[in-house]
């Protein structure tokens, strides 16, 4: 187990697609053991993507179990994921270890549906819902060479999101 | 002397202020930090962090013949940067009704007094003039919960003023 090097913003190499997975051998393994504790290893440390330690391939991780009180699918290894529908939108708040030091709004599908396959190579369907869809749809962006800071909105958008008309 | 400065600078709004004033800045060899730009009511306000090694003095003359073109008003000052530390704000509160004397002062002094640090505020007046409405977005830290400033607020808070308090639950990906 090794530590990954994060790329940072400018680095452009963020900005580049990454390319589908062909074959998961123990050296993809390995890399997603790595991948796991360098996420783990950094702040909030809820998600992260292959081409944020360099890797561009259609790799992410996210585990968002450690927060209380949030609906989850515990730790999703998700090797060619593919969101298949969005629902709903909720604007929230968003860092990456890729942009140290700054934080904005973006908006987001509330609840998504979606299919990856697993480290032993099945194809597995996921459900998600508020900060879990959020963080999975962060990564994903980073497998299409998206950063958050390409969906930013201002504060004064969507003033009253959080307000429930009954 | 520091080499950060601030410059604050205010004028009725037109086009080109921001354009002007910071094109006399890069020429005279100033790096320009973080800054928040905006129109309130028909003013349009700037603060700016400047880095130069011209002092204060200097700054001014520098943009003197450009302000004086657009009529605005202006303050330089020298800070301390601190930057690359931004905090980030763990709680938001919005508050909006009907506008009434005292809206501001109540809600932020509660807020102080519930141990919240406000890192940003804006307020917007809307509605009509007859019938204007305040609306205030709040961020900071609750360094004493949030549910003590929820407690605080609804204790200064009269009819017809809603106030929200959420938690930012800020993702890092």
């Amino acid at each position: 187990m090794a530590l990954l090097d994060i790329l940072k913003y400018p680095d452009e190499r963020l900005k580049q697609e990454s390319v589908e997975v062909e074959a998961i051998d123990d050296e993809l393994k390995t890399f997603i053991a790595d991948l796991e504790e360098t996420m783990r290893a950094g702040p909030g440390g809820v998600g992260i993507a292959a081409p944020q330690v360099g890797n561009f391939i259609r790799v992410a991780i996210v585990d968002v179990s450690a927060k209380p009180k949030i609906k989850n699918n515990g730790c999703m290894i998700l090797i060619n994921p593919e969101i298949n529908t969005w629902e709903g939108m909720k604007k929230g708040r968003e860092g990456c270890m890729s942009v140290p030091d700054y934080t904005g709004n973006v908006i987001r599908a509330e609840k998504i549906t979606m299919t990856a396959l697993n480290l032993d190579g099945e194809k597995v369907d996921y459900t998600c819902e508020g900060y879990e869809a959020r963080a999975v749809q962060h990564e994903l962006d980073h497998l299409d060479g998206k950063l958050f800071l390409d969906r930013l909105v201002s504060r004064r958008t969507d003033l009253f999101q959080r307000k429930v008309y009954k | 002397m520091s080499e950060w400065k601030m410059l604050t600078l205010v004028g009725k709004d037109k086009p080109g202020i921001v354009a002007k004033i910071t094109s006399v800045l890069y020429e005279a060899g100033a790096q320009m930090g973080e800054a928040s730009m905006m129109r309130l009511g028909g003013n349009f306000t700037i603060m700016l962090m400047v880095k130069s090694e011209h002092g204060i003095t200097q700054l001014s003359d520098l943009i003197q013949s450009v302000v004086s073109e657009l009529n605005l008003t202006f303050h330089f000052q020298d800070i301390e940067a601190d930057l690359f530390h931004h905090e980030i704000p763990d709680t938001c509160v919005t508050v909006y009704g009907a506008d009434r004397a005292g809206i501001v002062a109540k809600v932020t002094s509660a807020m102080a007094e519930a141990g919240f640090n406000i890192t940003d505020l804006e307020s917007d007046m809307a509605g009509t003039e007859e019938e204007s409405i305040y609306i205030m977005q709040i961020e900071g830290n609750a360094s004493k919960g949030q549910d003590v400033v929820e407690k605080a607020l609804k204790d200064v808070i009269n009819d017809g003023i809603h106030v929200e308090v959420s938690t930012i639950d800020t993702l890092i990906g």
